[in-house]
């Protein structure tokens, strides 16, 4: 018996000498798992990366058997969705899993974009792996918005209907853009083609590999952590290694598939007791079939992208003139500041453009122009933080306060999104709007007077 | 660490606090108040008096198409007792639920071709098919002599009418507390109400029990599989239980060396 065991591991040896003589296995394991040192300091907010990396592959998953009976076409998509709810053999589980996993995608992705404001881990030398995260972001929006076509509803049409509008507001070249991305002169038959080939395979490879790029640069630099302290400072003489990193596997791996059990459990309250989260997740005007003819009275997008879109309904002539004033201060500020007088030139100008082209462009492209730089700015992140601390732990209250407003703000914009808008409404949505801007374009202002404490030499 | 304590305190009080404050918007129902109720797919009685009503009253104008005859299996019946009692325009179990009546000549004759109701009840709510489907009117002025307070000027029928009987609307001044209700114009708000014109084979008690199954069984082919849904979730939320418990444990028994 002890001869077999034996004899079996130098089998399994062998095996593996011979796969390391031709592919870095051994050593990618042991660079990005099991010697891959991370902070031992981890908290509630560090769950949500491999979560979401976890949802990743739920999707793909129940994406592939999805395609297996879904038909990309108008006149069919409608029913195939049902066909896989009522007569495929568990097709209502994947199904729901696929429409639940969308939700929880964003929703362990903004908990995870947070965990970031938290503790600066957005800040040099991690400003690559922000970046890529920016470009994950972007792709998981991509990816649900042409995901959201496919049931073909009345929400999935009149959903893509007002937002391949949106490119008709650009000047000049709007209709035929508009056109173009349609394939017709509304959406059809082509636009829920070539949807659902962005959605199943042209999105999700590029996110796939972005994902990787993601890893790879956060292996390169290694993890932050709730101090903010960098745990490469201190290396043990003797192996090496930080004094505060512990090797990703086996102790991280044995926490996150902790995590994960309690993220499916949560997961699958959802999934099988409330697929359609009261509409939130599942709307329900969207069990009508998509009909080109009869507009629904109130068209929401899901949840997820309801703050977005309340920059953009709140963005009204009125809102175009608070702009021009933040312009015109910018300006003055730039004018007044010390330094090259090229910068102050390119300043100056930037300001000058953004007056020209309030002057030029109606409110509706202002409004697209802020919802796209809504998303957008949270790259420039790692250059507007000017605190000379990461973590919040140590920051002063001016930082505590903004990202408490900022929090506020992105919520109440999301509930706004939902709303049918009324004058109260918009007012509202404009204020938040205002204050979700400010967060980001006062950071350099507000970080750097802030007191902030001296950070620990080593985690605490 | 109390500063990200506090800060998930205030997230998760502010993201339930802002999703429950108002659900999004189902299909406008014109300012009539809906009667609420609940719907229950374990009423095995109810669900097939519901099915026969569905069969004789609904199934000439809408269609199911996505549902098939067999289905209704899950919902207590045999194959003899649905082929002798529900199925009178097809010849197949196996069949959809489909109708004669062309799309185009339906439209001629309502104005609007009538919905498929396989999915009905996820778009409008059953409170709302409850309401809606008690609260038709005698009205002269339209095409079809009926209207409806929760769908003005809708196209279809009283087709229950032989059981709930004809009613008429009569506009009455709007009271509350023995006192009528000023509109912001300064006039008395008015109520429409229905009353009994003549009456139907069945009593108001008998007729609500028999919309509420009706709406009982649209709601349950809306999703034929929930009760299986929610008999396997019992089973994944134990399974996921044990498994929380095990990798705990597990992450525990690991970690005790860290420091």
């Amino acid at each position: 018996m002890a001869n077999g065991t034996a004899s079996k591991n130098v089998w399994a040896r062998d095996l593996f000498e011979w796969i390391d003589a031709r592919f870095p296995l051994s050593a990618l394991w042991k660079s990005q798992v099991s010697e891959y040192y991370a902070p031992k300091n981890f908290n509630f907010w560090y769950y949500f990366g491999s979560l979401a990396l976890v949802v990743l592959v739920l999707q793909i998953v129940t994406g592939i058997f999805l395609t297996m009976n879904y038909k990309p076409d108008a006149l069919l998509a409608f029913a195939s969705v049902e066909y896989i709810m009522r007569e495929v053999s568990w097709g209502w589980l994947i199904r729901y899993l696929h429409s639940t996993g969308a939700s929880f995608f964003f929703i362990c992705v903004y908990l995870h974009m947070f965990r970031a404001l938290l503790y600066g881990s957005y800040r040099k030398p991690r400003e690559l792996t922000w970046l890529l995260g920016v470009g994950i972001f972007l792709c998981l929006m991509a990816e649900a918005f042409f995901g959201y076509l496919l049931p073909w509803g009345q929400m999935s049409f009149w959903g893509a209907q007002v937002i391949v509008n949106l490119f008709a507001a650009i000047p000049f070249v709007g209709e035929s853009l508009a056109i173009w991305i349609r394939g017709d002169y509304v959406v059809g038959d082509a636009t829920l083609n070539r949807f659902f080939a962005f959605h199943v395979i042209a999105v999700p490879l590029v996110l796939l590999g972005i994902v990787v790029a993601h890893l790879m640069a956060l292996h390169e630099t290694g993890s932050n952590n709730p101090d903010g302290v960098e745990i490469k400072k201190n290396l043990d003489p003797r192996t090496g290694h930080p004094v505060d990193g512990i090797p990703f596997h086996p102790y991280y791996t044995v926490k996150d598939l902790f995590g994960t059990m309690v993220f499916l459990f949560v997961f699958a309250i959802i999934a099988f007791f409330l697929p359609e989260f009261g509409g939130y997740f599942l709307e329900h005007n969207n069990f009508i079939p998509a009909d080109p003819l009869k507009t629904p009275p109130h068209i929401a997008p899901v949840w997820y992208f309801t703050p977005y879109y309340s920059v953009l309904r709140a963005t009204t002539d009125e809102l175009k003139w608070v702009i021009a004033i933040a312009a015109v201060l910018f300006m003055v500020w730039a004018f007044l500041r010390r330094g090259s007088s090229a910068v102050r030139m390119t300043l100056l100008g930037a300001g000058a453009v953004v007056l020209v082209l309030l002057y030029l462009l109606e409110a509706k492209v202002w409004g697209v122009i802020l919802m796209g730089a809504s998303v957008l700015i949270f790259a420039f992140m790692p250059w507007l933080d000017r605190s000379p601390v990461k973590s919040i732990r140590y920051k002063g209250w001016m930082y505590k306060l903004a990202l408490t407003i900022f929090v506020i703000s992105f919520l109440v914009l999301g509930y706004l999104g939902m709303q049918t808008p009324t004058n109260t409404l918009t007012r509202m949505a404009q204020v938040g709007t205002i204050l979700y801007f400010a967060f980001f374009l006062l950071m350099p202002w507000y970080t750097s007077i802030d007191k902030t404490e001296t950070p620990p030499e080593r985690l605490t | 660490m109390t500063t990200t304590r506090r800060f998930a305190a205030a997230l998760v009080a502010l993201v339930l606090g802002s999703a429950f404050a108002a659900g999004p918007a189902r299909a406008a129902s014109e300012g009539v108040r809906l009667d609420d109720i609940g719907t229950n797919a374990t009423d095995v009685a109810s669900l097939q008096s519901g099915a026969r009503t569905f069969v004789n009253f609904c199934l000439n104008c809408h269609s199911a198409s996505l549902m098939r005859y067999n289905a209704l299996r899950e919902i207590g019946l045999t194959d003899e007792q649905i082929k002798d009692n529900l199925m009178f325009t097809v010849e197949k179990i196996g069949l959809p639920m489909s109708i004669a009546m062309a799309p185009r000549d339906a439209k001629e004759w309502f104005g609007a071709t009538p919905p498929d109701l396989s999915v009905i009840a996820r778009s409008r709510g059953p409170s709302w098919l409850y309401t809606y489907l008690r609260n038709f009117y005698r009205d002269a002025s339209t095409t079809t002599g009926w209207n409806n307070l929760v769908y003005p000027n809708v196209g279809m029928p009283h087709v229950l009418w032989r059981l709930q009987g004809e009613r008429v609307a009569r506009e009455d001044k709007a009271i509350r507390d023995g006192r009528p209700i000023m509109g912001e114009d300064g006039k008395p708000l008015t109520v429409v109400k229905l009353e009994p014109l003549t009456a139907g084979a069945q009593s108001t008690v008998e007729f609500d029990k028999t919309v509420y199954d009706l709406v009982n069984f649209l709601a349950w082919m809306g999703e034929p599989h929930q009760m299986t849904r929610k008999r396997v979730g019992i089973w994944v939320l134990i399974g996921l239980t044990v498994l929380i418990f095990l990798s705990y444990f597990l992450k525990r028994a690991y970690w005790k060396d860290v420091h």
